[in-house]
């Protein structure tokens, strides 16, 4: 009995108690940003009520956002830019990939080296020049600089994510298909892209999410509202000055946030292996 | 030849050496588009970074080349130092403590225990959803007069006074650096996790029978086995914390009095808030040491492997 006692003590202090901790540290924010959204202004702006709980809950937040705001226009240009970004970068990406995974040519390693490379240039070191190239497209204000743009960072993604998937394939079936009168193209197309699908759609996934986040850019080459995407419409429309409307900014927030957490809640098996696949293998 | 199968295939290897005579040409037409446009939207604006920062261009204006006198203004530009001391803080600090609350929650989370997977997709969110988003909650969660932070800490009994987190210099860099930790915190955890599935269990068994205990057994035979993923994971986090915007943008703007400005931030605020384009490249162009570094130790550490 003692023993049992002790292993039930232990379990409890050495696993539930800390994991409690960082599911608190992990999820409370996100329990905010709900319960926010569904409070009335008197509830949010209170400092004697329950606050941790709603006691009239309500979607007058919502509704005032809607109202007044442009939000499903910033939710379709989301979703117009991240799609078509995620669509294009996995296109190029798989040409790219299988292509440094399996053909041998000169200057081959090179260009896996400079995948790699321009994989961990971070957005901060050129977005300036990167305005001025966007002015001279005449792309300014338009969320055509963010298609044009999101490429740079998820193509090196979606190439790299890919040249180890492509590599994890064995050669064989494709050289069969080949020697049976397939070209390379029909055989890369027919046999290994199938079988690359889990890593097609991890990188396809993660492409749309890093779109839908992304900030700097957005920032910088969009000014005008209805051209703007959620990730940067909600905290530069809806902070004017030092009025903060914060049942609105969490409703909004709430939002822009919920297409990205189902879309993983969807894959998340896939998610987390393509993750570890990415983190180990580089 | 169609109809020949797969168990034939030896003896009519020389044809695939003819195919390979194309490859050559397929590969150069397969990378092309991506490399196109590489070289258009990546490498050509690093060279333009390069020029603009030698110049003295303003915004609507081309400007003079004046070589490097912008980086001889920034060397004695006090806010930029402070700028250069934030930067270090706030990347060494939250590496640090990803690193360290990512190793124990990567331990944790290969225990068994019921309800895993949902605990393991749980604590991925703060990596996944936007993260202009869920800094806004935290704006509001480190509000002056509403903090929920201060009532929960007040209320538990913690501390006695309201925190003023994003009003005094020194809370305000906390303030940034517990939401970096927060939002980072699950690629750690998530990346180390895998790397301990990887190890054998046999090494584990092996040592019991030579009668290791817990933190021995961690520190002897876990941790040595992880180097590499933390060595990958480390190195990720510095590159990206170092050039870190949004937390730092949306939570302080930098301030109160620049406390909490980073280099992107104030590169923004140079370039584009006041219009000083050829010294905002200038600072941004700081980033790229950093890159370097971590570009050549990633490279020796992949090579190594």
């Amino acid at each position: 009995m003692k023993r049992r006692r002790l292993r039930i003590i232990k379990r409890v202090f050495g696993l539930y108690l800390p994991l409690a901790a960082f599911l608190f540290f992990a999820l409370f924010p996100f329990y905010w940003m709900l319960i926010s959204s569904f409070k009335t202004n008197p509830e949010l702006y209170s400092l004697r009520a329950k606050r941790l709980l709603i006691i009239h809950p309500t979607l007058e937040q919502f509704k005032e956002l809607f109202k007044r705001t442009a939000v499903l226009r910033w939710l379709w240009n989301s979703f117009f830019v991240s799609f078509f970004t995620a669509m294009i970068s996995l296109a190029l990406g798989t040409m790219a990939g299988y292509s440094l995974a399996r053909l041998k040519f000169p200057g081959a390693e090179a260009f896996g080296l400079a995948t790699f490379i321009t994989y961990l240039v971070p957005t901060t070191l050129i977005f300036i020049p990167l305005a001025s190239v966007v002015k001279s497209l005449r792309l300014t204000n338009s969320i055509w600089a963010l298609v044009v743009t999101y490429p740079t960072f998820l193509i090196p993604f979606c190439t790299w994510m890919l040249i180890a998937y492509f590599k994890s394939i064995p050669k064989d079936m494709e050289e069969c298909a080949m020697i049976d009168g397939c070209s390379r193209i029909g055989a890369m197309v027919r046999i290994v892209l199938p079988m690359a699908v889990p890593g097609i759609v991890f990188s396809g996934m993660f492409s749309f999410t890093l779109s839908w986040n992304e900030f700097v850019y957005a920032l910088t080459f969009i000014s005008d509202t209805t051209h703007k995407t959620m990730s940067v419409a909600v905290p530069t429309e809806l902070i004017r000055g030092d009025a903060y409307f914060w049942g609105e900014l969490m409703a909004a927030s709430l939002i822009g946030s919920v297409p990205v957490a189902i879309l993983y809640s969807f894959f998340m098996d896939y998610f987390i292996s393509g993750l570890t696949a990415g983190a180990l293998k580089g | 030849m169609r109809s020949v199968g797969w168990a034939e295939r030896l003896p009519v290897r020389p044809r695939v050496k003819g195919l390979i005579k194309h490859e050559a040409l397929t590969g150069y037409f397969l990378i092309s588009p991506a490399l196109f446009l590489m070289l258009v939207l990546l490498a050509y604006p690093f060279i333009l970074a390069v020029y603009i920062s030698l110049s003295d261009r303003i915004l609507g204006e081309p400007g003079k080349f004046i070589w490097f006198e912008n980086f001889l203004k920034l060397f004695q530009d006090k806010f930029f130092h402070e700028t250069v001391r934030n930067s270090f803080i706030y990347t060494v600090s939250t590496v640090f403590l990803k690193l360290a609350l990512g190793v124990i929650l990567a331990l944790l989370l290969n225990q068994e225990f019921p309800g895993r997977n949902l605990v393991r997709g749980a604590l991925l969110l703060p990596w996944i959803v936007p993260t202009s988003l869920s800094v806004l909650t935290w704006l509001w969660m480190f509000d002056s007069l509403f903090s929920v932070i201060n009532y929960i800490l007040l209320g538990v009994g913690i501390i006695s006074k309201k925190i003023p987190w994003l009003g005094d210099p020194f809370w305000a860099m906390i303030s940034v650096i517990i939401v970096n930790t927060w939002r980072g915190l699950p690629f750690f955890a998530v990346s180390i996790l895998a790397g301990l599935m990887a190890i054998p269990r046999e090494l584990y068994e092996a040592s019991d029978v030579d009668g290791a205990q817990g933190f021995r057994k961690f520190w002897h035979i876990t941790l040595p086995l992880l180097q590499p993923v933390i060595a990958v994971v480390v190195l990720f986090s510095t590159i990206w914390t170092f050039a870190d915007f949004q937390i730092v943008y949306i939570l302080t703007h930098g301030g109160p009095l620049n406390a909490t400005q980073i280099f992107a931030t104030m590169a923004y605020d140079v370039a584009l808030v006041a219009g000083r384009i050829g010294e905002g490249s200038a600072i941004s162009l700081f980033l790229f040491p950093a890159l370097l570094i971590v570009i050549i130790m990633m490279l020796r550490y992949l090579r190594r492997d």
